[in-house]
């Protein structure tokens, strides 16, 4: 299969040599190798950015999973926000709160699009919506918005894994960080070069992460972790628009990631048998949850 | 490349919770009922690994279920599958399994009516995205870096090279293929990998060859 970046470093050469976003290699990638035009693609990705858009506000309006482990979060910090004293200011806070709603959705079942995992659903989609507020990006922008993480993701999911059951939540919410960090760089206006940085930047911070459901539920911690993934990726994508560098090149952190994934151990790999799964509290809401004692859930 | 496509990174859309297990599941549970070629009446599912740990949490069984009753990993109605699987006349039953597997997240599917049964192992390999290693005993070995078609025929001279003739009629080049069979003179499979996409008039056209049984597109 002819593709025409196998790598970041390809991925970014490719488009400093043809004067070209990293969106725009993923654009022209994908009408290589599926043989569709150019509107086709874009009409599916506009498509899926719908479903972001409406995951986020049913998310805002408030949602509750059956379990009752997780909801109504994301209308808290909307709240909170809307009162103008928050401490780490509204972009980085609209980030999180509406990567908190998209994963509240989600865990309640409802409708998502997975960026790159339903897991770590929030992230791209929740710093999308707040950046968006500050930069005023055309829909177009937008939509390359995630062929440009998308092409990031293409590179982790090949190279190393954007699963947590074979490489832990660094494979997941760790991915979908970087991915929205590079995102918002091509969205700032930065250069391809630092959409790598940031990829980078960010997912050294992600590294060792793993991935402890409890209950098994796709919900405590994962909604928060996707907060916390939105977060770091609006202040490496600041850090790489400012100039900052990784010492450690892109690829070679992915692939740290990658080792690391590998020598973790199956219990903290999405099966629900240690890190905060284990802990008291994790295995009494798992008894009260599939013990035969059932939670009323809100919805 | 296991992961082809970018729709594979920025996709699926899903019912949440879980894209492996979930959305994959759904999918692993489509694909039974797509090689099987008719809604079964029954269903023993074997989960191994994180499946078996977490089906339960995930949504992993309503899924596959689903899957079954030929819903897609965005159909609203994967929430009620149980009850849907009631009234389309299959009952099933899930077996979470201590056995080893070579992938985390695997399913073995066993699915059938009073005609026939059939027995396929998937696995979920991230994101949704997922393959089948095993058909009826025999070992698949798909890659899923490639397009691959399913043609199951019955054993007679000169089946094999007229599928062959067919797809080279239409410029498909044929990376990797396999053949097997369960008796000589019986029924007989054929898995070939394909650099190019097949599409359905191409699928129709083999179909229609002499003995050809079932043809089905598969890993995509």
């Amino acid at each position: 299969m002819d593709v025409l970046f196998r790598n970041v470093r390809e991925l970014v050469d490719r488009a400093n040599k043809e004067q070209k976003l990293i969106s725009e290699i993923m654009i022209e990638q994908e009408m290589l190798i599926t043989e569709r035009t150019r509107e086709e693609i874009m009409a599916q990705m506009d498509r899926n950015l719908t479903v972001m858009e409406e995951a986020v506000e049913k998310g805002l309006n408030g949602v509750f999973s059956k379990s009752g482990l997780t909801g109504g979060d994301a209308v808290l910090l909307q709240a909170y926000m809307k009162k103008g004293n928050s401490l780490c200011g509204d972009v980085m806070l609209d980030a999180v709160s509406k990567a908190v709603a998209t994963n509240e959705v989600n865990a309640a079942m409802g409708t998502i699009c997975a960026t790159p995992t339903a897991g770590s659903a929030g992230v791209v989609p929740g710093t999308l919506f707040a950046v968006k507020n500050k930069l005023n990006p055309t829909r177009e922008q937008m939509i390359r918005y995630l062929f440009n993480a998308g092409a990031f993701g293409f590179v982790v999911a090949n190279n190393a894994s954007i699963s947590g059951a074979a490489g832990g939540c660094q494979a997941e919410v760790g991915s979908a960080a970087g991915m929205a960090a590079a995102a918002i760089v091509e969205m700032a206006g930065g250069t391809p070069d630092q959409c790598a940085e940031a990829f980078a930047i960010t997912l050294k911070n992600m590294l060792g992460l793993v991935c402890d459901p409890v209950a098994g539920l796709v919900e405590v911690p994962c909604v928060k972790r996707n907060a916390m993934g939105a977060s770091n990726s609006l202040v490496a994508a600041d850090m790489a628009l400012a100039g900052v560098t990784s010492r450690i090149p892109c690829d070679e952190v992915i692939d740290a990631m990658y080792k690391i994934g590998q020598s973790m151990p199956t219990s903290l790999k999405e099966t629900a048998q240690g890190g905060l799964a284990a802990t008291p509290t994790g295995k009494w809401l798992e008894a009260k949850i599939f013990g035969g004692a059932v939670v009323s859930g809100n919805n | 490349m296991k992961f082809k496509s970018v729709f594979d990174i920025i996709g699926p859309v899903m019912i949440g919770p879980s894209s492996s297990h979930t959305a994959g599941a759904a999918r692993i549970g489509k694909i039974a009922r797509d090689l099987f070629g008719k809604q079964p009446t029954w269903a023993r599912i074997h989960l191994y690994g994180s499946f078996a740990e977490t089906y339960k949490g995930h949504g992993t069984d309503v899924a596959i279920v689903g899957g079954l009753l030929n819903y897609d990993t965005f159909d609203e109605r994967i929430k009620t599958a149980f009850d849907d699987a009631k009234t389309a006349g299959l009952t099933f039953e899930f077996i979470p399994e201590t056995a080893h597997t070579e992938h985390p997240n695997t399913a073995r599917i066993v699915i059938g009516d009073d005609e026939r049964e059939m027995s396929m192992v998937g696995i979920s390999i991230g994101g949704g995205k997922t393959e089948i290693t095993e058909l009826n005993g025999f070992l698949l070995r798909l890659s899923g870096e490639l397009s691959a078609i399913l043609v199951g025929h019955e054993d007679r001279s000169g089946c094999i090279a007229s599928v062959a003739n067919c797809l080279a009629l239409y410029n498909i080049n044929i990376g990797h293929m396999e053949v097997s069979r369960k008796e000589k003179g019986n029924m007989a499979l054929m898995i070939i990998e394909v650099d190019q996409n097949i599409n359905d008039s191409i699928l129709a056209e083999i179909a229609k060859l002499p003995n050809i049984t079932q043809v089905r597109r598969i890993a995509d």
